[in-house]
């Protein structure tokens, strides 16, 4: 599905990402975790077409994505949910969901556009499914952080993209908000590839029923199930501060 | 009540043809508002040459006025005779055709917000670099405007018109005729904004202005649409400038300079940004404000503007329509606390 090669990029001379090999396959659910500015959002970045990295290959579907401009991207099938929540905050929240709809985007279909009403299920049954069928005449910028990040993730999955890059779902969300988001986003894998930011363990440990990426300064450090990442010595040691002891190891 | 009372008191003979015509005026220069809020309240995008393509559809007006009003058997317009021009020049030509006037009065400044348009967004130019850019051509076109070589008037402009269509202007009742059609063309046209911001295509607009990466990363181009709406502002800017044209009777580069545009959007600003109706309250209590000031005090305007700029900045982020929309917020919530 997701395929990459060789990924480097550094911001001034600072190498953010150096990721020799990566891969996720057809509706995988993958985690990628680590620790701050080890890279990671910078990786979804690249994938989406937000940062140009210096060299290396993404492919998606065998298509190249680097060179191409984030609404080609978007159109071939990648949706990207960001760190910090970003929707449309001076529209309601149907109003976001109603951009966010899958179908032609052009000036003119969006001019003469007539709501359909299979299209209005639509926006209904995702409305559900996060959790906002009645905040739908909301301003989406007065919702709560948490509730921002449900309607992003309604966004994301409105369009309907086979891989879905998503920053952080769970951030400024209670415990009982996040198991949610965590059983929405297992769901989503059944029929979408998604690969999942986040930091807050417990949450990792409900969403990860496949594989854990861990990246540490901008390089792979391991990949496994959420057990044997978590009894990994080396993510033990860059997780509980001894960052330099894994940048050491993975060095060598 | 500008459709009933003002109508009422004139045949009355209470209120005097000219405030009619005055009120026309800035009807026009309303219609022209609605525009600037359709760009920068809506989109976001703030644009100086608001004022250049108002002046754009002035000008074709004009052209055709000056033409239809040429004494019989006198071929050019007198300021072509004064500089030794011998033919007609090509781009006055259809200009002589009122329906061709109107179409071109329209259609010029949009093919030419148009081009512009889509070589700055497809850069990504946007806020104050915008602003900058578009400042730059508004200043050039004035230059260019104010040349005799352009073949508009130079800095006299296109002036000294008796007949508009067959009717003498100074005959009242046609006044009074153009005051009815700006009023009916600030009602079309903010029906069509209406309708527009309240379409897909409208919220389009707004989710631009709140998040363009959101919305690139949605599959929509959002150069495209940035061009779409810069091309809607500068045609309804334009059909501002023709009516405006026959009720003043004059136009010259003077109206289209960069201090102009920026006069657009402190109405709109004033008014309520992102809100139509604060478009037009804000177009029209500013040029009454600035007629009644500069009667008054004629030195006074300038501090006058600036400081309701400055309080607006400051304390009416939302405008006029904006304060009035939180006072009677607290008024509901006075009379459901008392009941």
């Amino acid at each position: 599905m997701l395929e990459v090669k060789d990924l480097k990029v550094s911001f001034g001379g600072l190498t953010a990402l150096n990721l020799d090999t990566f891969s996720i396959r057809k509706n995988e659910l993958r985690v990628i975790i680590g620790p701050n500015g080890a890279g990671k959002s910078t990786f979804m970045d690249i994938v989406c077409g937000k940062t140009k990295p210096q060299q290396g290959s993404v492919k998606f579907k065998g298509l190249e994505l680097l060179g191409r401009k984030e609404v080609e991207i978007a159109k071939l099938g990648v949706g990207r949910k960001f760190q910090k929540p970003s929707i449309f905050s001076g529209l309601t929240v149907y109003d976001n969901l109603l951009l966010g709809l899958d179908g032609p985007k052009d000036v003119f279909t969006s001019y003469f556009y007539k709501l359909a009403s299979y299209d209005k299920d639509r926006i209904m049954e995702v409305a559900e499914k996060v959790g906002l069928v009645n905040d739908l005449t909301m301003i989406a910028g007065s919702l709560s952080h948490g509730k921002k990040q449900w309607l992003e993730i309604a966004i994301v999955m409105l369009q309907d993209s086979e891989l879905m890059l998503i920053d952080e779902p769970a951030a400024g969300m209670s415990d009982v908000e996040a198991e949610k988001t965590g059983n929405l986003l297992c769901d989503l894998s059944k029929k979408h590839s998604v690969i999942v930011i986040e930091h807050d363990m417990k949450f990792v440990e409900q969403i990860a029923i496949e594989k854990v990426s861990v990246l540490v300064r901008g390089q792979l450090l391991t990949e496994g199930t959420f057990q044997e990442v978590r009894n990994n010595q080396e993510v033990i040691d860059c997780y509980l501060g001894s960052a330099n002891s894994a940048q050491q190891k993975a060095h060598s | 009540m500008f459709a009933l009372v003002f109508p009422i008191g004139y045949f009355t003979g209470l209120i005097p043809i000219n405030t009619l015509t005055l009120w026309g005026r800035y009807f026009c220069l309303a219609i022209a508002a609605l525009g600037v809020d359709l760009i920068w309240g809506y989109t976001g995008i703030l644009s100086m040459t608001q004022a250049l393509f108002f002046c754009m559809g002035a000008y074709g007006m004009g052209m055709y006025m000056t033409l239809s009003n040429l004494p019989e058997g006198q071929l050019l317009p007198s300021f072509m005779v004064w500089n030794q021009v011998e033919e007609l020049p090509f781009f006055w030509v259809p200009f002589d055709n009122f329906s061709y006037a109107l179409v071109l009065s329209v259609l010029v400044p949009g093919v030419f917000a148009g081009i512009m348009g889509y070589f700055i967004f497809r850069k990504r130019i946007k806020g104050v670099y915008f602003a900058i850019i578009t400042q730059a051509i508004a200043l050039a076109m004035f230059l260019l405007f104010s040349r005799n070589e352009t073949m508009l008037g130079g800095t006299n402009g296109l002036t000294d018109f008796k007949y508009f269509l067959g009717f003498d202007l100074r005959d009242n009742s046609v006044k009074f005729g153009l005051y009815a059609w700006s009023l009916i063309a600030l009602g079309l046209v903010y029906w069509y904004c209406h309708n527009l911001v309240n379409s897909k295509f409208g919220k389009s607009l707004v989710a631009i202005r709140d998040s363009e990466s959101r919305m690139r990363f949605t599959k929509y181009k959002v150069t495209h649409y940035n061009v779409a709406i810069f091309v809607i502002g500068a045609m309804v800017a334009a059909v501002g400038g023709m009516l405006y044209m026959p009720q003043t009777g004059i136009i010259t580069p003077g109206r289209m300079d960069v201090q102009a545009s920026i006069e657009m959007i402190i109405w709109v600003a004033l008014g309520g940004r992102g809100k139509l109706k604060g478009a037009v309250i804000g177009a029209l209590v500013l040029n009454l404000m600035y007629s009644v000031f500069t009667t008054v005090l004629p030195s006074s305007w300038l501090y006058i503007l600036g400081g309701l700029f400055v309080i607006t900045v400051l304390y009416l982020p939302k405008g006029i329509v904006g304060m009035v929309d939180q006072m009677k917020e607290k008024l509901n919530g006075m009379f459901v606390k008392t009941a």
